[in-house]
C-alpha cells in the first residue's frame, strides 16, 4: 500500500441546526471532533434594511428597528430615535426619558434570559429555557401593555415614546421586578454551580482583553474579557447618569464568565428598572413640537391646526435638517449604532447600522480553532448573535 | 405421536406464552414509558406534557405509534440499503431477547441460565452495532460523526461496568440472576460497602442507553440527531422503541444487582404480602423516574470528558473496589463457596 492521503472533514453546521441560533451557516472543517477552521457564511436573512429606510419617512423606519435583533427591540428602535433626535435637536420630556430608560431595561433582561438559557441548552440543560421562557412571556406583556405588541413594538418616536404608561402598569412591572431575582437563582441553581456546565463553558472560547479591542466587540463579550466599558456609563445618554447600578466585568474572558456577566447584569437590570419606577416624575412623555410629533387625536378631531399637522406627518412626514450624526446605545449585545446622513428631505439620504453581532461573528473562527464541535456550539451560544441584526 | 406432543409441542407452547406474557407488558411499558418521560420532564419544566389525545393524554403513545407506522420509509440514495435497514432492528432485537433471562419474581424467568450476567453483559454490549451500522450505513456526516462518538463512549465506560459487575459476583459467587436476587434476601446491595459500585452502575446504565448527560451520539444541539438522523418513520420508531427498551432493561439490571430484585425491602408483615413483580415493577419504576430527573438537571459531558470520566475515574475506582471486595472476603473467610 502506497501513502494515504487523510482529509479533513468538512461539515455543513447550518443553516437548518437546531445550535445555529437562526440562519447561520458554518462551513467547518474537522479534524476527528477537534474544529481547524470555521468559517461563517452570511446573508441567509438579508432583507435589504438600510436601504428600505432611504425610501421611508422617519416614523416608518422605526419598525425596521424591531425587526433587525428580535430579542431586544426597544433598545434599537432607541438608537434610531436618539440619532434623529440629535439631527433635530429635539429635547425628549424627563418622563419620556425614564420610561425609555425602563423598557430599554426590561428589553435587557427580555434579551439575556434568551440568551443564557439557551446557552443553558446548547450545552445540553433543556429545563432553564423553558423556566426562562415563563419571565419572558410575562416581560412581552409589558410590551404588549404599553404598545399593542408583545415583539414588534414601535413604541420609541421622535420626541419621546408613543403614549404614557397604562394605570397601574409601573405596579406590575414592580412587582415583577421584586419576583425575579428569585426566578434568576432557581436558573443559576441549575447552572452556575453545575460541574458538567463548567466543564463545558470554563476556558471555552478564551478572548483577551487586547483581542477583544482588536476585533471590535462590544458589550458582554468585550467586558467579558476584562474591559469596563458600558456606553451607559462612559457616555451616559437619558437619564442612565440618574441610575446607580455597576458594571459587571468578567476577568478569564471565557464563556463561562460572559455568562456569569449576563446574569449579573439581569440583576442590575432589575436595579435600573426600579430605581426608574421610584424616581420617575410625571408630565408629558413625547415632546411638544407638532411639526414633529403627531398631535392627539382627540385634538385633531377638534382643531384645525391639528387635523393640518396630522395630515402632513402621515402623508409626508416632517423634514430633518442636513447633516450627519452617530448615536448609539448599549443595546443587551453590545454597541448597537445609527449613523443617520440627512439631505434636509423627509427620509435619511443614508441610515448604517452597526450591528454588534456582526463583530462578534467574525471572530467565530479565531475562537473556535482548536476546540472541539461540543465546544464551538458552546461559543456560538455565548457568542448571543441574532441572524435579524447581523443580515439587516 | 404422545412424545411429540409431551416432548415438543406442549414446552414450545409453554414456551411461547412465557414470551408473550413478559413481552407484550414490557412493550406496553416502552410505549407509556414515553409518555411518563414526557409528563414528568414537562413537570419539571412548568409545562403541561401531553394532555389532548385521551384523558391525561393516555393515548399518546398510540397515537405516536400509528404516525410512526403509517409514515414513510425513506432510504437516502447514498445510503446503504441493506445495513441502514438492518441497523433499527438490530438494534430493537437486542434490546428485547436480553429479557429472556431476567427474573421478574421468584421462579418467574423465561431462561433461568447460570450465566445470566454475562449473557446480559454481552447483549447490551452489542447494542452499539447497531448505531455504528446506522451511523455508517446512512452515508451522512452528522450521523457518521454520532456513530463514532458510540464506539469511543462504549468502551469507556464497558470495562467499568465490567469491574462493578464483578464485584457483585465476588459477592454471590453465582452467574445466575436469580442467584443473584436471593443472596440480597437479608440485606440488598445498595446498604453494603457496595454503594458507591451502585452508583457508578447507575451512571454506566445512563452512558450505556445514550440518556443524558451522556446521549453524545444524538446530542441534538451538536449532531443534530447524531445516527438518527436520516431514521423516519418505522426504521425510526424500531431506534427509538428499542433505546426506551434498554432504559427499562438497564433499570431492571440494577434491580437485579443492588436493588434486590423482586424482594421486598424488610421481609416482615404487610410489605412482603406484596407479590415480588409487583416490588420488582416499583423498583424499575423509581430507577427510571431518575433515568427522567437526570434528562431534566443536568447538561450534557463533551466527549472527551465523558472518555476522562471512564478512564480516569469510574476504571480506578472500580478496580480498587474489586480488589478490596476480594481482599476482604478472602481475609475473612466470607467468600461464598468456601473458596
Amino acid at each position: 500500500m502506497g501513502e494515504v492521503q487523510i482529509a479533513n472533514y468538512t461539515i455543513n453546521f447550518g443553516p437548518q441546526h437546531p445550535a445555529a441560533h437562526g440562519v447561520l451557516r458554518l462551513v467547518m472543517e474537522l479534524d476527528g471532533e477537534v474544529v481547524e477552521r470555521a468559517d461563517p457564511h452570511i446573508g441567509l436573512l438579508h432583507r435589504g434594511t438600510e436601504k428600505l429606510i432611504e425610501h421611508k419617512t422617519y416614523a416608518q423606519a422605526i419598525p425596521y428597528f424591531d425587526r433587525l435583533d428580535y430579542v431586544s427591540m426597544m433598545c434599537q428602535e432607541h438608537a434610531f430615535v436618539l440619532a434623529a433626535e440629535k439631527l433635530l435637536g429635539l429635547q425628549v420630556p424627563l418622563r419620556g426619558q425614564y420610561i425609555r430608560v425602563l423598557f430599554s431595561e426590561i428589553t435587557r433582561i427580555l434579551n439575556h434570559i434568551l440568551n443564557v438559557t439557551t446557552q443553558g441548552m446548547d450545552v445540553g440543560a433543556m429545563t432553564p429555557v423553558l423556566w426562562g421562557f415563563e419571565e419572558r412571556e410575562k416581560l412581552m406583556e409589558f410590551y404588549e401593555r404599553v404598545s399593542g405588541a408583545r415583539m414588534h413594538a414601535n413604541y420609541f418616536r421622535i420626541g419621546g415614546v408613543h403614549q404614557d404608561m397604562p394605570d397601574g402598569m409601573a405596579e406590575d412591572i414592580g412587582r415583577f421586578m421584586d419576583h425575579f431575582p428569585k426566578v434568576l437563582d432557581e436558573i443559576e441553581g441549575l447552572l452556575t454551580e453545575n460541574r458538567i456546565f463548567k466543564q463545558r463553558n470554563v476556558d471555552i472560547g478564551v478572548v483577551s482583553a487586547k483581542d477583544a479591542l482588536d476585533w471590535g466587540f462590544t458589550g458582554v463579550m468585550l467586558r467579558g474579557s476584562g474591559v469596563a466599558w458600558d456606553l451607559r456609563k462612559s457616555q451616559p445618554y437619558e437619564v442612565y447618569d440618574r441610575m446607580d447600578f455597576d458594571v459587571p466585568v468578567g476577568k478569564h474572558g471565557d464563556c463561562y464568565d460572559r455568562y456569569i456577566c449576563r446574569i449579573e447584569e439581569m440583576r442590575q437590570s432589575v436595579r435600573i428598572v426600579q430605581q426608574c419606577l421610584r424616581e420617575m416624575p410625571n408630565g408629558p412623555v413625547i415632546a411638544d413640537d407638532h411639526k414633529i410629533v403627531p398631535p392627539k387625536r382627540t385634538e385633531m378631531k377638534a382643531t384645525m391646526e391639528s387635523l393640518i399637522h396630522h395630515f402632513k406627518l402621515f402623508t409626508e412626514g416632517h423634514r430633518v435638517p442636513a447633516g450627519e450624526v452617530y448615536a448609539a446605545v448599549e443595546a443587551p449585545k453590545g454597541e448597537f449604532g445609527v449613523f443617520l446622513v440627512s439631505e434636509g428631505e423627509n427620509k435619511p439620504y443614508r441610515c448604517k447600522i452597526r450591528a454588534p453581532g456582526f463583530a462578534h461573528l467574525q471572530a467565530l473562527e479565531f475562537m473556535c480553532r482548536g476546540h472541539m464541535l461540543a465546544d464551538a456550539v458552546a461559543i456560538i451560544g455565548t457568542l448571543d448573535i441574532v441572524f435579524g441584526e447581523i443580515d439587516r | 405421536m404422545d412424545e411429540f406432543w409431551t416432548g415438543y409441542a406442549v414446552p414450545g407452547i409453554w414456551i411461547v406464552v412465557k414470551i408473550l406474557a413478559l413481552l407484550v407488558p414490557l412493550l406496553i411499558s416502552v410505549a407509556y414509558l414515553t409518555w411518563f418521560e414526557r409528563k414528568v420532564m414537562a413537570a419539571m419544566q412548568l409545562r403541561m406534557g401531553p394532555n389532548v389525545v385521551g384523558p391525561w393524554g393516555l393515548w399518546q403513545p398510540f397515537a405516536d405509534a400509528l404516525k410512526m407506522v403509517v409514515k414513510e420509509t425513506i432510504i437516502p440514495t447514498k445510503a446503504n440499503p441493506g445495513v441502514f435497514l438492518l441497523a433499527p432492528m438490530l438494534t430493537f432485537m437486542l434490546a428485547i431477547i436480553a429479557w429472556a433471562v431476567m427474573p421478574v419474581g421468584e421462579g418467574l424467568v423465561i431462561s433461568d441460565i447460570n450465566v445470566g450476567v454475562l449473557y446480559l453483559f454481552a447483549i447490551s454490549s452489542l447494542g452499539v452495532y447497531g448505531i455504528v451500522m446506522a451511523g455508517w450505513a446512512s452515508n451522512s456526516r452528522y450521523a457518521f460523526l454520532g456513530a463514532l462518538r458510540s464506539a469511543a463512549q462504549m468502551v469507556s465506560y464497558e470495562v467499568s461496568m465490567g469491574f462493578v459487575i464483578i464485584t457483585v459476583l465476588l459477592c454471590v459467587g453465582s452467574l445466575n440472576l436469580s442467584d443473584i436476587v436471593r443472596a440480597q434476601e437479608n440485606v440488598w446491595f445498595i446498604f453494603t460497602p457496595l454503594l458507591p459500585m451502585a452508583v457508578v452502575f447507575f451512571i454506566s446504565a445512563l452512558a450505556e442507553t445514550n440518556r443524558h448527560p451522556f446521549d453524545l451520539p444524538e446530542a441534538e444541539s451538536e449532531l443534530v440527531a447524531g445516527h438518527l438522523v436520516e431514521y423516519s418513520a418505522m426504521t425510526f420508531g424500531l431506534f427509538f422503541l428499542g433505546e426506551y427498551a434498554n432504559m427499562i432493561l438497564m433499570s431492571a439490571m440494577t434491580t437485579v444487582l443492588f436493588l434486590g430484585g423482586w424482594l421486598p425491602p424488610l421481609d416482615i408483615a404487610p410489605l412482603n404480602w406484596i407479590p415480588g413483580p409487583v416490588w420488582f415493577l416499583l423498583k424499575i419504576g423509581a430507577l427510571l423516574f431518575v433515568f427522567v430527573w437526570v434528562r431534566a438537571t443536568f447538561p450534557r459531558y463533551r466527549y472527551d470528558q465523558l472518555m476522562r470520566l471512564g478512564w480516569k475515574v469510574f476504571l480506578p475506582l472500580s478496580l480498587l473496589w474489586v480488589v478490596l471486595t476480594a481482599g476482604v472476603l478472602m481475609a475473612f473467610g466470607w467468600a461464598p463457596g468456601g473458596a
